[in-house]
């Protein structure tokens, strides 16, 4: 080692992760393994490098533990009741179309419970980020099967296994019009921070689904070790296939896992569709709504 | 034992918060250069909290920052002193 490399500045620096989270309610509630926290990580580093400003940055969570996400990110946010983070966040993009909303919550909060908005947000294509935490499970409730536990899988309310078809989230979120859709895992850290980054900068609905590992609930029911265990799982089973058809990504238990970014195309939002068609409709008197 | 952090050589090196870990090993697997390691002390929760094992391995590349669900740890790299 030279002696150039010793003679550097002594001052620690900070965790810039830390002025975007609201430190004094950690630690958080999240279990030892979980990936959510690793998400939040990377939505914090995304947030740094898109050179947003946080004043006008806002993020709405529904119920469940990524539900959580809202009350420790430093941030304007906001919990709302179960399934209802997108009509909440529709609402508040009609009504200050200046703010980049983000969504950010579960599974079954989302594409159960919350199905039909999700479903409805993207049809109309109403401005705002997606991110989807899929870990498989109702977490917080007790493990009780999801929408998204894949075939064979243990949960709390099928102990013999699930028998039911699991949503294949990238598929329904293209199909329903998303303008940006991906799928990274909790791995994956670096190719999670650039596709949140992209999909905040990306206008319309744009997508990012994570896969994260639960150990309390999903791992242990169905004997996958912990969370570290699932987190290698997804390092040697992970394709990055970009810009594949979404049909062909669904999941399996315990199968390959193909992650990548499948779509990014352009739509015309829905305050864009809405202004546009009745500037034709009634000419010089409509005025466009600008918030 | 609030913040701890460790440099003598290399490119860079990690600021720990021995408390706020849970000891889930995140950090620890996935380090692209092995320079950390569980570490035998219990933190007040009991879990293990990691160490740096060999300084002159850390690049400070970050990964166990971007990795940390708790955000326990962070990497960072030295930077020259200003003359």
């Amino acid at each position: 080692m030279s002696d150039e490399l010793l003679d550097v500045d002594e001052s620690m620096p900070t965790n810039t992760v830390e002025e975007f989270l609201r430190m004094e309610r950690m630690p958080h509630i999240w279990c030892p393994g979980c990936g959510i926290g690793t998400t939040v990580n990377c939505f914090a580093h995304a947030l740094e490098t898109s050179g947003l400003d946080l004043r006008k940055v806002s993020v709405v969570s529904g119920i469940g533990c990524t539900g959580r996400v809202a009350g420790y990110l430093k941030l304007d946010s906001f919990h709302t009741t179960h399934g209802r983070a997108i009509p909440f966040a529709t609402g508040l993009k009609l009504a200050n179309p200046e703010l980049k909303v983000v969504v950010y919550s579960g599974d079954g909060d989302l594409t159960a419970i919350g199905g039909n908005h999700f479903i409805h947000a993207a049809r109309r294509n109403v401005d705002m980020t997606v991110i989807l935490i899929n870990n498989f499970i109702y977490g917080m409730t007790g493990g009780q099967v999801a929408p998204t536990t894949p075939l064979t899988a243990t949960a709390s309310t099928t102990p013999h296994g699930n028998f039911e078809e699991a949503f294949n989230l990238p598929y329904l979120a293209e199909s329903c019009g998303a303008v940006y859709v991906a799928r990274w895992t909790a791995y994956h850290v670096r190719h999670v921070t650039k596709a949140i980054k992209e999909a905040l900068a990306k206008k319309g609905f744009s997508f990012v689904e994570i896969l994260a590992p639960c150990p309390t609930l999903y791992s242990r029911r169905n004997k996958l070790g912990d969370g570290l265990d699932q987190m290698v799982y997804y390092k040697e089973n992970s394709e990055v296939k970009n810009d594949i058809d979404t049909k062909t990504v669904s999941l399996s238990f315990q199968g390959k896992i193909t992650v990548g970014k499948f779509v990014d195309k352009e739509r015309p939002t829905y305050l864009d569709a809405m202004n546009e068609y009745y500037g034709k409709k009634f000419g010089d008197k409509y005025t466009p709504y600008k918030g | 034992m609030a913040e701890t952090q460790q440099k003598k050589k290399g490119l860079g090196s990690v600021v720990i918060s021995d408390e706020r870990c849970k000891g889930c090993g995140f950090c620890v697997e996935f380090c692209p250069t092995d320079a950390l390691k569980l570490s035998d002390q219990y933190n007040a929760k009991g879990y293990h909290p990691p160490v740096l094992v060999t300084q002159e391995k850390c690049n400070g590349c970050n990964m166990c920052g971007l990795l940390c669900p708790d955000f326990a740890i962070y990497g960072f790299m030295f930077k020259k002193k200003k003359k």
